[in-house]
């Protein structure tokens, strides 16, 4: 059995930045690990190799790719239960991500959390939370404890549409703007609460409510990974500053339904919407076409990077499947530190 | 009341003053404050005010309001802070003004704080302190009086801490800022200005070891809280009766020593529990339990329960002082018990 590789390396602060064509190459080849990764997941489930449920990241990837790509490895992110692609996007290793998928001891959570619960101290991701905005909290003490530890670290909380119908994440949005803290509030709008649209359940315009505690608000196209990572770069570097919080909405679209069980959708959202989005708004097929255009890249090179990143994936799934299950003995091991 | 044992064997000292359990918990946070610089206090008017129970007062004036910090009335709020701190390394010590309020943060008490440690595969823990209260009399009606201890002591994940002596309160409290769990300390609102001996030195109290508040030879009574009080007065009658009974504080309900409350029930043959949560599904049908199954053989009667009413807790205190055992209710159900009736 190969050994789980070390995560993915991110940026530290003492390495130079990137050109921007290495950036942007960069965010590509995330996107399509992502991608990549999920459909893999999906055919696990279908072939009844997963244990339970999980929830497809596809089509959201340039939102956790635009955004933690701002990030440096220290900084902290919270994440959800559509959470894969934000623990990628971190930095996570793909052979890991798998083991904990499929219940092995070599899983970031030995294990124990599964799809909903990935959390990787390493990479600064404090975990996937399965109560919808359940990490809310979580994400303004960490930015709390940084502003009192005085590390300078920010702080991102992922969550979705959904969210935005919990109480806690105003109580908590409240206490960020008052105090400054360094944590971005990120709301990927996928259209869809669970089976519900969101106009469904959601009144008014979104941003204002985040803009009624002072909080500065934006609202980015989630598929343009570039203006996603331009904006959430703008607002890191501001709460890095001590400039305060802000609230990120980013429209974007679930290709898949809640979770892979979910393959009846038409009576929430038509067939023509789903294939709208695959063909006209692919974050990955976005960026690639710009990359072309720009003459950073050609076609070849693309088709290269995909060929790559399945190899990855499938190495990863290989590694996950064939990792021992953790000892029965472990049940109670970990309930108290 | 007896002062801990396991403080003098610690401290190796007996120098004592009298000091209340309002004043205790204030140094063991002020002590714990000084010692660690990662602690903080935050809830609602716990700095200038003090708190409503001036439990706090002072804290603002050494540590200043950066760690003795008023939040918004956000209950859920400001303990999901305290979680997120606390897993990124500060000790939070949340203050809940009442009891009653830990519905608004169950959530994060139990699917957050408790779970982070195990679902993360023992990366990730919570040194979080929730500060909250228990106890009905004061006539503050059906939500602020309530004694909810059973409902987190439920919960794997978290530790439960019910002092019920100024020199408990503190070292418990101590323990609690130090220990890497999440951990809940209900104070009974109605005991602050009790007074007790307090070691002048530095100690602290261990989870887990209950305290033999009273020995004696007739009955256990196995008793949380503000029912230690209760169980000690009705014990003084007791005696006068010719009953000697053996007063037994668990502590904490998690971790729970079982093997004292077994071994007294074991050498006096019969048990009362008594605890001001209500008493169905509750503490003292956990604490029954424990009893019956280790000491069933040794038992001349089944264990019986003294819990607080299934009811709200009424304003009326006609009504109210009804809902929670007394030492004249605990005396009735003793002599029955060794049938001295």
């Amino acid at each position: 059995m190969s050994r789980a590789k070390t995560s993915e390396p991110q940026l530290t602060r003492r390495e130079p930045a990137a050109s921007e064509r290495e950036r942007w190459l960069r965010m590509y080849r995330q996107m399509l690990r992502i991608r990549l990764f999920e459909e893999q997941v999906n055919d696990l489930y279908k072939t009844a190799r997963m244990p339970g449920l999980a929830h497809l990241y596809s089509g959201e990837e340039g939102v956790a790719v635009g955004v933690c790509e701002a990030l440096l490895r220290d900084d902290y992110i919270t994440s959800t239960h559509r959470g894969h692609g934000h623990c990628l996007a971190k930095g996570a290793s793909i052979d890991r991500m798998f083991a904990e998928l499929l219940g092995k001891a070599a899983g970031y959570c030995r294990g124990k959390g599964g799809s909903m619960h990935i959390a990787d101290q390493e990479t600064g991701n404090l975990g996937a939370n399965a109560i919808v905005a359940g990490s809310a909290g979580i994400a303004t003490g960490a930015a709390l404890s940084s502003k009192m530890r005085g590390t300078e670290q920010v702080v991102v909380c992922f969550f979705g549409d959904g969210a935005l119908g919990q109480g806690v994440l105003y109580e908590v949005m409240n206490m960020a703007s008052l105090w400054k803290l360094p944590v971005i509030y990120v709301c990927e709008n996928n259209l869809y609460n669970e089976y519900t649209p969101y106009t469904e359940t959601t009144a008014g315009d979104l941003c204002a409510r985040a803009e009624a505690f002072g909080i500065l608000s934006q609202r980015v196209d989630g598929q343009d990974v570039r203006a996603v990572n331009a904006a959430a770069s703008t607002l890191v570097a501001r709460a890095r500053r001590g400039e305060g919080p802000a609230f990120l909405l980013c429209d974007t679209y679930r290709y898949y339904g809640h979770h892979v069980g979910d393959i009846q959708r038409t009576y929430y959202r038509s067939k023509e919407e789903e294939e709208f989005w695959r063909t006209e708004r692919d974050p990955i097929a976005l960026l690639g076409a710009w990359l072309v255009a720009q003459g950073m890249v050609d076609a070849e090179a693309l088709a290269a990077m995909k060929t790559e990143a399945q190899a990855e994936v499938e190495a990863g799934v290989q590694f996950g499947l064939d990792a021992p299950f953790p000892e029965a003995s472990e049940v109670d091991q970990h309930v108290y530190a | 009341m007896s002062t801990p044992s396991a403080t003098l064997s610690e401290t190796g000292t007996a120098a004592v003053r009298e000091i209340t359990l309002a004043q205790a918990i204030r140094e063991a946070l002020a002590e714990e404050l000084r010692r660690d610089p990662t602690v903080y206090v935050m809830g609602e008017d716990v700095a200038e005010a003090g708190t409503p129970f001036k439990v706090l007062a002072g804290l603002v004036e050494e540590f200043g309001p950066q760690r003795i910090i008023d939040s918004p009335i956000s209950e859920a709020g400001f303990t999901g802070l305290g979680v997120g701190a606390a897993m990124t390394g500060m000790r939070p010590v949340v203050d809940i003004m009442f009891g009653d309020f830990i519905g608004l943060i169950m959530d994060q008490l139990a699917n957050q704080a408790a779970k982070v440690h195990y679902m993360s595969g023992g990366k990730l823990k919570v040194p979080l302190v929730v500060r909250t209260t228990l106890g009905a009399t004061r006539r503050s009606a059906a939500q602020h009086s309530q004694s909810l201890h059973a409902w987190v002591s439920h919960v794997p994940g978290l530790k439960v801490a019910l002092p019920s002596t100024p020199s408990d309160a503190k070292g418990l409290l101590k323990t609690a800022i130090r220990d890497d769990n999440p951990v809940v300390i209900f104070e009974d609102k109605m005991m602050y200005q009790l007074k007790g001996s307090v070691p002048a030195e530095e100690y602290t109290i261990p989870f887990g070891v209950a305290d033999v508040k009273r020995a004696g030879t007739d009955v256990t009574i196995v008793a949380t809280s503000s029912m230690v009080q209760v169980a000690l007065a009705a014990a003084e009658s007791l005696e006068q009766l010719g009953i000697s009974a053996e007063v037994v504080d668990p502590r904490t309900t998690y971790p729970l020593d079982k093997h004292t409350l077994i071994e007294s029930a074991k050498k006096t043959s019969r048990a009362i529990v008594v605890d001001e949560g209500y008493e169905r599904y509750g503490v003292t049908a956990e604490l029954a339990a424990v009893i019956a199954e280790g000491a069933f053989y040794y038992l001349d009667a089944p264990v019986r329960r003294m819990g607080a009413m299934d009811v709200p807790v009424p304003f009326s205190p006609v009504l109210e002082d009804q809902t929670v055992a007394t030492p004249a209710t605990l005396i009735a159900v003793a002599k029955t018990l060794c049938g001295r009736v």
